[in-house]
C-alpha cells in the first residue's frame, strides 16, 4: 500500500505491507533508529513518538494509519545544535543511563507537558506510567520533567 | 589550585547522543546484503523431538535457509563457572537441541529470511512433532526420587552439592548449645524467580567476511572478551580473526553477561550464507530464554545466646540453575552467596550448603546482586525473627552484633577478609536521617488509630569489584578478574583510554575521563574511554559484579600515573632541571618554587612524540598500559529504612519513605553514584511487591509478557533520601568500591520487613515474596480469622 508520511518535516512516500508497524517503518524503512523497541505488548512506551502533535506508541500502530499525517521522533527534537528543553533537562538532571527508554520518555513527557503544563512531582509520576525505565528508578526522570516544565 | 574535578557530579559525556537518538544499539545496524534470523523454540517444557519438517517453511517467501538441530555444527554452549569440591555434573548444552527439549523456549530450529516479518512467517511453518514429557519446575522436588529427570547424566536433577563452613564441628556445638541454653530461630525462604529485564532485548548481528575469513559480531554483551573467548571455541574461528564489539548496550543487569546460543547461531549461519545476519529477540523471547535470576528455596536458622549475641548461622540452599547450566550459573549460589553469610555482622560460626538444580525452566544466571541479595535477605530475615523472639528493638539487636569500625581487613569467618568498615556510623547516620525513634513513636500512634505503618531496617555488607584472579582459579570460574588499560596521548594532547570493562549505562565515559582528568590536568572533554570492542580495547573480563570502577578504574588510574611520570621526566629535561626537582599542579610541571615557568601536560607530549631531543633511556611516545588485578574484593556497606503503610481493605503495601546511607568510599561523581542507587533501590523493591516468575506445573510461563510480570513504574515510589560516609576501600589506589548493586540488595529486605513489621500486631510471621496486594490481603484476612487484632 502507497503512503505519504512526513516525519520531523520531511515527506516520505513508501510502499509498504498493511502490517507494518509504525516503529518498523520508522526504524528499518527510514532509517530512523533513535525509537526503539522494548517489548511486545505496549506495555514499555520505549517506542513512544508523536503522531498530529499526541503521543502514540509506534509498536501499537501500523504505518499505513500514519498516512497523510505527521510524525515526530527523537531525531525531530532537537533544532540543529539547539536542543529541547526536556532534552536539556534529562542531561542536566541525569534523567537516563543506558539511554534505551529515554527517547521514549522525551517524547512521552513532552506530550505529558502539552496537556499539564505545570505538573506536581504525583502527577509527573502518574503521566509516565505507560514509560518504563530499568536502569534510574525514576527519581531523576521526573527531576528532569519537573525541570523542563519550568523552562517550556 | 584549580577545582578537584573528581567528587564533582558533572553532566555524562554519554548523554548527548543518547537524548538525540544519534547512536547505535545492536537493532540498529542496517549492512548491506543483511538477513534476518528467528529461532524456531519448544512450546513444551520437556518433550522428546520426533520429527521435524522445514518443507514449507523453505518455499516460504523471502527464506534464504532453515535449519535445524541436526544440522547446526557448532561446538556446545559452555559453562564457565566449574564450582570446585561439589560433584559438579556439567551436561551437554547443543546451540540447537537435537533430540530432546528441555525447557519452553528452547531453540529447535533457525530460519533466515530477507526481513524479520518474512522469516517469522516462515517459522510459523516449521512444523515440529513432539512427544511430550513429564516437567519439573520447584529445585527442591526435582531434587526428590521419582522427579522427572532433566539430563540423564544428572542424578536427582543435582549439579552440584557446595558447601563453605567456618567449620562444622563449631557450628554443630554453637548450634546444639543455642538449643540447650540460648535461641534457635529457623525460616523458610523462597527467593522467586525474576526476569532482569533490561529496556533492551537482546540482539546480535554477525559477519563473516569470506575473503578475509574474519568474523565480526555485534552483541548485546556486557562482556565481549568473554564473548569472543566463549563464540571462537563454539565456531573454530580463532580468536585472533574474531572481532566482538558491544555497540550502545541499553541495560543488563547480568542478563546479558552469558554467552547464549542466539548469537552463535547467527555467527553460524553468517558463515554459511556469507551475509551478514542479524537476530533480535522480542520481549516475550527475552522472558521465555534470557537468563532468570535468584530461584532459590532455602532452610536457614540462627543460633544465639539469650542476650542477642548471634552465635552461628546455617542453609541449605535449593537453587534453581534452569535446564542447563548458564555461563556462569553455579557460581551464583554459591561463591557469591555462602560467602556473605556474616553480612555485616560477627558470627563465628558459618555454613552453607547450595544444591545446585537443573529444572524444565530457563537458565538461571546473575541478576544485579547475583547471590548477595540472597544472603542479605536470609541473614536480615533471621535477625528479624531473633529480634521478635528475644522481644528486642531489632535495630538495637542488630548494632549490638556489627562488626566493629574496621579499616584495613576484618577477617570472617567463613575465610574472607572485607576491606574496610564502619557499619555502626552508617546506622547512626541512617537512624538520625529518619529520626528513628520519631519514627517508632508515629507507628505507636498508628497502631492505636487501626492503622498498619511499618518500619524495615537493613544493615548490609557485599562483595564486589571482582576480583583477585587467584581466587577466581580457586572457585572455578573459568577466566581471570583482573582488568587492563591503554592510554593513549596524542601529539596535541588528547587522550584515549582503552579499557576492558564494558560499561552499558553505569557512566565511566565520564567517571574515568574525571579519574585521568584529575590526575593529569587534560580537561574531561578532551579525555575518550574507548570500551567495547575486543578489535580497540586490551583484554579484560567486562562489567558486571560493581567491578569496573574497583578493577578497571585501577587500571586507568595506574596507567594515568604512568603518563604523569614520564610527562615529569620530559618536562624536567625541557626545563633543564632534575627530576626531582619538578612539582605538579593542575596539568602542569614546574622548578619546585618557579610556578610560573612550567611546561604542560601537552607540551611534553608534544616533545616526547616528535622525540627530537628525548632525555637518555626514554621511549617515543605518550602512552602506557597497565595490568590491574585486585588484591582483594571490595566491601561497600551500608544501612536502608523503609516506611509502609498496609492498606488493610486491598492488602496494597503503599512505600511511604525510603532512606539510603550507603558507602562505596570516595565518590568519583556522585550524581552517578545516586543514580545506581536509585535504580538498585527499585529493582530490589520490585522483588519484595511485585515480581515473581510463575510457572505451572507443566513447565509453562504464565509470567510471559509485561501484562503479566510487574515492573515498577513511576507512580510506585516517593522520592527516595539519600545520604553517605565515606570509608575507603585500603587496597585500592584511589580507594573507591562498587556500588551498582547495594540498592537492590538492601531494598528487597528492607521493604520486605517493614511490611512484616506493619503486619506484627497480627502475629504474621512470614510472607512468601511479592507482598502483591492478594498476598497481603489474604495474610491479614486468616491472621485476624485466627484472633489476631
Amino acid at each position: 500500500m502507497n503512503i505519504t508520511v512526513t516525519v520531523n518535516g520531511k515527506r516520505y512516500e513508501r510502499d509498504v505491507e498493511p502490517r507494518m508497524l509504525l516503529v518498523h517503518f520508522l526504524r528499518e524503512e527510514l532509517g530512523l533508529t533513535g525509537t526503539n523497541i522494548g517489548c511486545d505488548t505496549s506495555q514499555c512506551g520505549a517506542c513512544t513518538v508523536h503522531l498530529d502533535g499526541r503521543s502514540v506508541k509506534s509498536c501499537t500502530c501500523f504505518a499505513v494509519q500514519a498516512d497523510g499525517r505527521e510524525v515526530t521522533t527523537i531525531e525531530g527534537m532537537a533544532q540543529g545544535d539547539q536542543l529541547h528543553p526536556m532534552q536539556t533537562a534529562f542531561w542536566e538532571k541525569h534523567g537516563l543511563q543506558c539511554g534505551f527508554c529515554t527517547p521514549g520518555m522525551i517524547m512521552a513527557s513532552t506530550a505529558f507537558l502539552k496537556t499539564n503544563p505545570h505538573p506536581t512531582e504525583e502527577e509527573i509520576r502518574h503521566g509516565i506510567e505507560g514509560n518504563m525505565c530499568r536502569c534510574t528508578g525514576y527519581q531523576n526522570i521526573v527531576a528532569a520533567i519537573k525541570s523542563a516544565s519550568e523552562h517550556m | 589550585m584549580a577545582t578537584r574535578i573528581f567528587g564533582s557530579g558533572i553532566k555524562r559525556r554519554e548523554d548527548p547522543r543518547l537524548i538525540t537518538g544519534k547512536t547505535r544499539y545492536t537493532d540498529d545496524f542496517q549492512m548491506p546484503g543483511m538477513v534476518n534470523m528467528v529461532v524456531v523454540r519448544s512450546p513444551h517444557a520437556h518433550a522428546r523431538i520426533t520429527s521435524i519438517d522445514t518443507s514449507a517453511a523453505k518455499a516460504a517467501p523471502g527464506v534464504v535457509a532453515v535449519w535445524t538441530g541436526q544440522d547446526i555444527t557448532l561446538g556446545p554452549v559452555p559453562c564457565a563457572w566449574l564450582v570446585p569440591n561439589s560433584d559438579l555434573k556439567t551436561p551437554a548444552h547443543p546451540a540447537l537441541a537435537k533430540d530432546i527439549v528441555r525447557y519452553v523456549g528452547d531453540g529447535v530450529a533457525i530460519v533466515v529470511a530477507s526481513d524479520r516479518y518474512l522469516a517469522q512467517d516462515a517459522a510459523d511453518l516449521v512444523r515440529v512433532e513432539y512427544d511430550v514429557l513429564p516437567a519439573v519446575v520447584n529445585p527442591e522436588d526435582a531434587t526428590k526420587d521419582g522427579a522427572p529427570l532433566v539430563h540423564d547424566d544428572v542424578p536427582n536433577n543435582i549439579s552440584f552439592r557446595w558447601i563453605a563452613t567456618s567449620g562444622d564441628d563449631g557450628v554443630n556445638a554453637a548450634f546444639a548449645e543455642a538449643a540447650a541454653s540460648g535461641v534457635v530461630v529457623k525460616e523458610r525462604i523462597v527467593q522467586q524467580r525474576l526476569l532482569p529485564t533490561a529496556m533492551e532485548p537482546r540482539s546480535a548481528v554477525a559477519q563473516w567476511d569470506q575473503f578475509s575469513e574474519e568474523l565480526t559480531v555485534y552483541t548485546t554483551t556486557q562482556n565481549p572478551h568473554i564473548a569472543r573467548f566463549i563464540l571462537s571455541g563454539m565456531t573454530g574461528v580463532p580468536e585472533h580473526r574474531l572481532r566482538v564489539v558491544a555497540p550502545e548496550v541499553g541495560g543488563g543487569f547480568g542478563s546479558k553477561i552469558p554467552v547464549y546460543p542466539d548469537e552463535a547461531l547467527a555467527a553460524w549461519a553468517s558463515m554459511k550464507l556469507n551475509v551478514p545476519v542479524k537476530w533480535t529477540e522480542t520481549r516475550s523471547e527475552n522472558y521465555l530464554v534470557t537468563i532468570h535470576g535468584r530461584d532459590h528455596v532455602e532452610y536457614v536458622e540462627m543460633a544465639a545466646t539469650k542476650d542477642g549475641k548471634i552465635t552461628a548461622i546455617r542453609g541449605l540452599v535449593y537453587a534453581g540453575l534452569g535446564a542447563y547450566l548458564s555461563t556462569a550459573g553455579p557460581g551464583i549460589p554459591t561463591i557469591l552467596h555462602g560467602l556473605m553469610y556474616s553480612g555485616a555482622y560477627t558470627i563465628p560460626n558459618i555454613r552453607c550448603e547450595s544444591v545446585g538444580v537443573m529444572t524444565n525452566t530457563a537458565p538461571v544466571d546473575a541478576y544485579r546482586g547475583a547471590g548477595r541479595p540472597e544472603a542479605t535477605f536470609l541473614v536480615e530475615s533471621l535477625v528479624e525473627k531473633l529480634a521478635r523472639k528475644l522481644n528486642m528493638d531489632p535495630v538495637a539487636l542488630r548494632r549490638q552484633n556489627l562488626i566493629p569500625p574496621f579499616e584495613n581487613g576484618y577477617n570472617v569467618a567463613i575465610g574472607l577478609t572485607y576491606d574496610s568498615g564502619n557499619y555502626e556510623a552508617a546506622l547512626d547516620k541512617a537512624l538520625a536521617m529518619v529520626d528513628y525513634e520519631g519514627l517508632r513513636r508515629q507507628q505507636q500512634q498508628a497502631r492505636a488509630e487501626g492503622r498498619y505503618m511499618g518500619i524495615g531496617v537493613t544493615t548490609y555488607s557485599e562483595i564486589c569489584g571482582l576480583g583477585p584472579s587467584q581466587v577466581a582459579g580457586a572457585v572455578g570460574f573459568q577466566g581471570g578478574l583482573w582488568e587492563s588499560a591503554i592510554i593513549r596521548v596524542s601529539p596535541v594532547g588528547k587522550v584515549q583510554a582503552m579499557i576492558g570493562a564494558s560499561p552499558h549505562g553505569q557512566g565511566e565515559e565520564t567517571t574515568f575521563a574525571q579519574i585521568i582528568s584529575d590526575e593529569i590536568g587534560v580537561p574531561v572533554a578532551d579525555v575518550e574511554i574507548v570500551h567495547g570492542d575486543t578489535d580497540r580495547t586490551p583484554m579484560g573480563w567486562g562489567s558486571y559484579g560493581s567491578r569496573t570502577t574497583p578493577v578497571s578504574g585501577a587500571a586507568v588510574v595506574l596507567a594515568t600515573r604512568k603518563i604523569k611520570e614520564k610527562a615529569r621526566a620530559m618536562a624536567a629535561h625541557l626545563l633543564e632541571a632534575a627530576v626531582d626537582d619538578i612539582d605538579y599542579n593542575d596539568g602542569k610541571f614546574f622548578v619546585r618554587g618557579s610556578p610560573d615557568n612550567f611546561k604542560t601536560i601537552q607540551d611534553a607530549t608534544l616533545m616526547a612524540t616528535l622525540a627530537w631531543n628525548l632525555p637518555p633511556g626514554m621511549d617515543p611516545g605518550m602512552e602506557a598500559s597497565q595490568f590491574y588485578d585486585p588484591p582483594n574484593f571490595a566491601y561497600p556497606f551500608g544501612v536502608h529504612i523503609a516506611v509502609v503503610d498496609v492498606d488493610p481493605v486491598t492488602g496494597v503495601v503503599k512505600l511511604q519513605r525510603y532512606a539510603a546511607v550507603d558507602d562505596c568510599g570516595p565518590q568519583i561523581n556522585p550524581v552517578i553514584v545516586a543514580g545506581q542507587i536509585h535504580g538498585g533501590i527499585v529493582q530490589g523493591a520490585g522483588q519484595a511487591l511485585w515480581e515473581g516468575v510463575v510457572y505451572d506445573e507443566n513447565g509453562q510461563l504464565l509470567t510471559g509478557t509485561m501484562m503479566d510480570y510487574a515492573m515498577p513504574r513511576a507512580d510506585m515510589f516517593p522520592q527516595f533520601e539519600l545520604d553517605n560516609t565515606v570509608t575507603p576501600s585500603p587496597h585500592h589506589p584511589i580507594g573507591v568500591k562498587g556500588v551498582g548493586e547495594t540498592g537492590t540488595i538492601a531494598s528487597t529486605p528492607t521493604i520486605y520487613h517493614a511490611v512484616l513489621d506493619a503486619l506484627l500486631p497480627l502475629g504474621i510471621e512470614h510472607l512468601d515474596m511479592p507482598l502483591t496486594p492478594p498476598r497481603v490481603w489474604k495474610a491479614m484476612q486468616d491472621a485476624k480469622a485466627k484472633g489476631g487484632a
